[in-house]
C-alpha cells in the first residue's frame, strides 16, 4: 500500500487567509498533525451515494422552459497525479444563475431569482475521466466580505477520486475576468500556477455553432494509480 | 507525468442544495447492519465558541463493524457488510449540529482502534479539515498508531463520549479554533 505524494508547499490555500475574512474565526491555527496514509486514508466511497438521472449533466433541462442567461458547456477530465483519466469519479457541480443569485434560501443578494433554473448537476466520469455539463454562465455577485467585494463569475465543483485524501471541493473560474485579481478566495493560493489551474479556458473545438460556448476545465486529484480496481479484478 | 493536484477553494455558504439534499445519507447503518448501532452527533464551534449555523458540511467515512472498508484496496472489501455503507454527509443546523446513524467500527488492519474519518468543509475553510473520531473508554486506543502521535493533552478531541441519558449516543464538538481546538491531520 503506497501512500500518496504529500502536497507541494502554496500549490493549496492557507487555512489562515486574512483577506478572506471567514477564515480568521474559522481557520485552526495550532499545527495540524502530519498522518501516514493508512487504510483509512486510502481507501474510500465508491460513487453511488447519489442516484444520477439521466439529465443531472445538463442543467438548463431541469424545468421546462430553458432559464436566462449564455448557454455554455463546461468539460473536461479528471487526472491523477500521473496525467492519467480517472474513471468512475463522482463531479458534482452548483452555481449561481445568469444574474449572480443562488435559488438559496439564505442567498439575499437583489437579483432575480430564474424560475427555471436551480444550478446543481452532477456526474460520473466515463473510462478516461471526461465530464461534460451544460448549463448557463453564472453571474458575479457581491458578498459584503471588504468594501465593494465582488466575488468572479465561477462555478463550485465537488470531487469524488479513488481515495478519501482525494476528496477535493474547488471553484472554476472563466478567463479574463478583471474580478480574478481582486478576489481573496483565488488569492488564498499563493502559487500563481495553481491559481491559474483554476480558471477554465475557452475552447473553440467544445463550441457548438449555433448553440453554445465552450470551457475546458482539467482537474487534477491526489493519487498516483489511476484505479485499483483493475489489479483486484473479480 | 508530474501533475500538481489542483487547489482547494471553500464550498461556501450556499452548497446546500446541490450536496446535502439526500438525508438518507445521514444513515451508514441500514436495516440489517451487523454490528453496535449507535447515533453519533457532531457539533461544529468557530474560534468565538459559536456554533457554526448551518453553513458547515461533515462527511464521514468508516469501516464496517468488522473493521473491513468497502473499497477495493482493502482485501476483506468483498466480505464488507451489504447493509453497511462506509459513507455519510449531513450539513449542520442552525445549532452547529448534526447526527448520523451507524454502527461502532471494528478494528481496521489488526493495529488500529476503532475510529472514523471525518472531513469538514465550511464557509471560511478554504479547504477540508480532517479528523477522526475514537471512542472513549476503548481498550485499544492505547495501541492506536495515529493517536500515538498526538500529544497526550489534546487527544481527548479525538474522544466521542457518551451522551448522558441517552441510550447509544455519542457526542463529540469540532472546535476549529482557540481553546481546546480539536485535533486535526494532515493528510
Ligand atoms: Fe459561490
Amino acid at each position: 500500500m503506497n501512500e500518496y505524494p504529500r502536497m507541494k508547499p502554496g500549490s493549496q490555500p492557507e487555512f489562515l487567509s486574512p483577506g478572506y475574512k471567514s477564515t480568521i474565526v474559522r481557520a485552526p491555527l495550532r499545527p495540524l498533525i502530519a498522518l501516514p496514509h493508512t487504510l483509512s486514508e486510502l481507501t474510500g466511497p465508491v460513487y453511488g451515494h447519489n442516484p444520477i438521472g439521466p439529465t443531472d449533466n445538463d442543467l438548463t433541462l431541469h424545468f421546462a422552459e430553458p432559464p436566462q442567461g449564455e448557454r455554455i458547456i463546461v468539460a473536461g477530465r479528471i487526472l491523477d497525479e500521473d496525467g492519467k483519466g480517472v474513471p468512475n469519479a463522482m463531479v458534482e457541480l452548483w452555481q449561481a444563475n445568469a444574474a449572480g443569485r443562488y435559488q438559496h434560501k439564505r442567498d439575499n443578494h437583489p437579483a432575480p431569482l430564474d424560475p427555471n433554473f436551480l444550478g446543481a448537476g452532477r456526474m460520473i466520469t466515463d473510462q478516461d475521466g471526461n465530464y461534460r455539463f451544460v448549463t448557463i454562465k453564472p453571474g458575479a455577485y457581491p458578498w459584503r466580505n471588504h468594501h465593494n467585494a465582488w466575488r468572479p463569475a465561477h462555478i463550485h465543483f465537488s470531487l469524488f477520486g479513488t481515495a478519501f485524501v482525494s476528496r477535493l471541493v474547488t471553484q472554476m473560474y472563466f478567463p479574463n475576468d478583471p474580478l480574478l485579481q481582486l478576489d481573496p478566495v483565488l488569492h488564498s493560493v499563493r502559487d500563481k500556477d495553481a491559481q491559474e489551474r483554476l480558471v477554465s479556458q475557452f475552447d473553440l473545438s467544445m463550441t457548438e455553432p449555433e448553440w453554445a460556448l465552450g470551457y475546458r476545465f482539467d482537474i487534477v486529484l491526489r493519487g498516483r494509480k489511476a484505479t485499483p480496481f483493475e489489479e483486484h479484478g473479480k | 507525468m508530474n501533475l500538481t493536484p489542483s487547489a482547494s477553494q471553500t464550498v461556501g455558504p450556499f452548497f446546500h442544495y446541490a450536496l446535502t439534499t439526500n438525508a438518507a445519507l445521514g444513515i451508514l447503518a441500514g436495516e440489517g447492519a451487523q454490528g453496535e448501532r449507535l447515533r453519533l452527533v457532531f457539533r461544529v464551534v468557530d474560534g468565538e465558541g459559536a456554533p457554526t449555523p448551518a453553513d458547515s458540511m461533515i462527511e464521514l467515512w468508516q469501516a464496517d463493524a468488522h473493521g473491513r472498508y468497502g473499497h477495493a484496496l482493502d482485501s476483506q472489501s468483498c466480505n464488507a457488510d451489504p447493509n453497511f455503507c462506509g459513507f455519510g454527509r449531513l450539513e449542520t443546523d442552525s445549532n452547529g449540529t448534526c447526527i448520523f446513524e451507524t454502527v461502532k467500527p471494528g478494528s481496521c488492519g489488526g493495529l488500529q482502534a476503532p475510529h472514523i474519518n471525518v472531513a469538514v468543509f465550511a464557509r471560511g475553510l478554504l479547504k477540508q479539515l480532517h479528523t477522526r473520531v475514537y471512542f472513549d473508554g476503548e481498550a485499544l486506543n492505547a495501541n492506536d498508531p495515529v493517536l500515538a502521535l498526538v500529544p497526550e493533552d489534546r487527544r481527548t478531541t479525538l474522544m466521542a463520549k457518551p451522551t448522558p441519558g441517552q441510550a447509544n449516543t455519542w457526542s463529540i464538538e469540532i472546535r476549529l479554533q482557540g481553546e481546546a481546538e480539536t485535533v486535526f491531520f494532515d493528510l
